[in-house]
């Protein structure tokens, strides 16, 4: 939960590290980038250091053992890390991230092998479907960003009863758009759903790369920031009022 | 202690292109008449005898595969021949 502080101390945001987790270095420095304190949190501890959300970077976590993310979804931090998101603690989910929510059950659906069977780096071009949750608050409405994917996994799949809860309860937070190069659906995920939350919005998983496009002379783009910027912001309020 | 496999393949209305890319791969290479292909993970366990069959399928439900996208077979085999048994 969110801790109690007084206003002005920066917001605390935890960084998984799991064996073979290899975007937590761009993850935290994203969380930097927004003024916010990253925190190192370890795949073998079970202590989430009192930290305000909490990041699952992207990588091959236990080398995408039995299924991509299956394994880390059951390390001791994501025991903690489960048992803090059903209580309200705001957790991200990226690529390999959002494989692990979705095997720890935090949301719903599968990933699975791209229909092209290829790994797929591109930036891609993403629409914002929902810019009122914790993690996508800082987006204009309809907002179309373009930041990095890098998958061979990332193929979004879910029962139609579920994609269609998805669907009416707004909790579609990002699909892949257009028809042009860097555009459209790249892997044949239902429904073009390249990002999902929870009915509260707290819990949220995307495929492509937020925290690779924060700064236009590293990435494409810096549209990634907006996620960081979102939940930063969005502590700060729920610290303000004594959440 | 008892031999156990379960079987794991994704379910039938979730589309599989590594079975697909087989079965296009069977075709090319002269193995004619195969009209489906879906690739599975074969798990084998040896369990001592306090597992129980209901132990078994939660395992299977909870780790080996996951039931969002997949379906599973769990079966009891054979005991393996006791060592140096026949030689």
């Amino acid at each position: 939960m969110t801790a109690a502080r007084s206003a002005g101390s920066a917001a605390r945001i935890g960084v998984i590290t799991f064996p073979g987790t290899l975007d937590d270095v761009d993850a935290a420095r994203a969380v930097r980038y927004c003024d916010a304190e990253p925190v190192a949190l370890w795949h073998a501890d079970s202590d989430l250091r009192g930290v305000d959300a909490v990041v699952v970077p992207g990588g091959f976590s236990y080398g995408d053992y039995l299924r991509a993310g299956a394994i880390a979804a059951r390390a001791p931090i994501m025991r903690a890390v489960i048992d803090a998101a059903r209580r309200g603690l705001a957790v991200l989910g990226i690529c390999n991230g959002f494989q692990i929510l979705c095997e720890a059950g935090l949301l719903p659906g599968a990933l699975l092998r791209n229909a092209g069977l290829r790994f797929i780096c591109r930036d891609q071009w993403l629409r914002v479907e929902n810019t009122t949750s914790p993690w996508t608050l800082r987006f204009e409405p309809g907002a179309e960003i373009l930041i990095p994917m890098k998958n061979a996994e990332g193929r979004y799949v879910a029962a139609e009863s579920v994609l269609d809860e998805l669907e009416g309860e707004g909790r579609v937070l990002f699909r892949y758009m257009g028809g042009g190069p860097g555009q459209g659906n790249p892997n044949g995920s239902l429904r073009d759903i390249a990002g999902i939350g929870s009915a509260d919005g707290r819990i949220a998983g995307l495929m492509p790369h937020p925290e690779h496009a924060i700064d236009a002379l590293t990435g494409p783009t810096d549209d990634g920031l907006g996620l960081f910027l979102s939940i930063r912001d969005w502590i700060g309020v729920s610290a303000g009022v004594g959440a | 202690m008892a031999r156990v496999a379960v079987d794991v393949v994704i379910k039938p209305e979730i589309l599989d292109p590594q079975g697909k890319a087989i079965l296009a791969a069977l075709a090319r290479t002269g193995h004619p008449g195969v009209s489906s292909v879906r690739q599975g993970k074969h798990f084998d366990l040896e369990v001592d005898d306090s597992v129980s069959d209901a132990d078994l399928e939660q395992l299977a439900a909870t780790l080996l595969a996951n039931p969002v996208i997949e379906s599973w077979t769990v079966t009891r085999r054979a005991p393996e021949p006791a060592a140096g048994a026949g030689r």
